[in-house]
């Protein structure tokens, strides 16, 4: 079994109107065995930046101490928040740095930039950007949630329909992957607020 | 074949391990104690590799007493948890130590809290917890018997009931089982269950 997929996990992230949308499943397993159903994948970096972190939990709990670090030390430098496509090439710049030793993680990159333009990413363990204007997925569950993405989403979704949108494509996708699931968490970030909300979905 | 588990009661926490230390297919003897008191008001149940767990449970010890007596306060169980899991994570692509761990403790702050530290150092707060084979009995009894705000004749009974079944269910099943306990008066070791005398 490959060692990304030794604790299973199914991230991802949606672009709406002047919003945008970060979804977890809350499986923590131990191969085929469920430990929790309670794990928290989506860290907030700060009001309008979400990173969600796929793959090892042991690296992805690593990863996000040195991040929070990092961009703490930014703030305290520079007086301010840093900007998502800042802290994106942080993270592609973080993982490089372990080129021939890599974290085993698949970040996700959520948030509002400049004019709270909403802004996704995500990249591979080794730092490779991948920038889009619709969805990002990662995880065990990625395969499915390509094509419940690719067919349920709609440009330019008011936040509402856009929860909507987001928690179905989570659930149905998880649903096919034996080891994400057991509910999802999403985070609903609007330039005025974020709602955090958790799904009940197939405990199984 | 080692068992650890444990378990979250109302205002304390329970954990569980087998007693039996074993070479291949010979036992050397069955009663190592592998749940180490690290503090007045924790506990650290470890299973795993033999040399590894002994240094790394005593290590952990002597740093959270080196805390305490530098800084006159002691960690509370997250921070300890944490520190575990840092040890573990920095040694974890240079020479890993393979033990899993089960962290108990009690803080008057908020009450009782069980950890669940893996080998790769995955940490995640827990109501239950269990490593080894025996996880495959323990965690299914305690997932039907298991509720929050047990109390400690209710938790030693389900703690009974997870031991019979690894007992009877699994093949090399350990002979002895110890059980500790902390709670607001301290750490403390509660009783064993014997089928041999050592």
């Amino acid at each position: 079994m490959s060692i990304f997929e030794y604790n299973g996990s199914a991230l991802v992230a949606m672009v709406g109107k002047n919003c945008f949308a970060i979804a977890s499943d809350r499986r923590l397993g131990v191969q085929l065995q469920t430990i929790a159903t309670d794990f928290q994948r989506i860290f907030k970096i700060h009001d309008k930046l979400f990173l969600g972190l796929s793959g090892l939990g042991s690296d992805a709990q690593t990863l996000h101490q040195r991040l929070v670090f990092r961009h703490k030390l930014y703030q305290l430098r520079e007086e301010r928040d840093m900007k998502p496509e800042t802290f994106a090439s942080l993270v592609s710049a973080i993982l490089y740095e372990k080129r021939f030793g890599p974290y085993f993680c698949q970040p996700v990159i959520a948030g509002l930039g400049d004019d709270d333009k909403p802004f996704i990413c995500t990249m591979d363990s080794i730092g490779a950007k991948e920038l889009a204007k619709d969805f990002v997925v990662a995880g065990t569950a990625s395969e499915s949630l390509y094509g419940a993405c690719e067919s349920m989403f709609k440009p330019d979704m008011e936040h509402e329909e856009l929860f909507e949108t987001i928690s179905q494509a989570l659930l149905s996708s998880v649903d096919r992957d034996c080891l994400s699931g057991w509910g999802g968490h999403v985070y609903l970030v609007t330039p005025t607020e974020v709602t955090e909300r958790i799904l009940k979905g197939r405990m199984d | 074949m080692e068992c650890v588990f444990g378990m979250v009661g109302k205002g304390f926490a329970l954990v569980v391990a087998d007693t039996s230390a074993v070479n291949s297919i010979l036992v050397h003897k069955s009663n190592e104690d592998k749940i180490m008191v690290l503090d007045s008001h924790k506990l650290m149940g470890a299973s795993g590799e033999a040399g590894d767990r002994a240094q790394f449970t005593e290590y952990v010890q002597k740093n959270v007493s080196l805390y305490q007596f530098r800084n006159n306060i002691p960690l509370t169980t997250k921070a300890a948890a944490n520190f575990m899991r840092g040890e573990l994570a920095t040694a974890l692509r240079k020479n890993p130590y393979m033990v899993n761990i089960v962290l108990a403790g009690y803080d008057k702050e908020t009450g009782p809290s069980l950890y669940f530290i893996d080998y790769i150092a995955t940490l995640h707060k827990v109501d239950k917890a269990a490593f080894g084979y025996g996880s495959y009995f323990s965690l299914a009894m305690m997932d039907r018997h298991y509720h929050p705000d047990m109390t400690v004749d209710e938790a030693i009974k389900l703690a009974e009931q997870c031991i019979e079944e690894i007992r009877s269910r699994l093949v090399v099943a350990p002979q002895n089982f110890v059980i500790k306990i902390v709670d607001k008066d301290g750490a403390r070791e509660h009783s064993w269950r014997r089928t041999t005398k050592d």
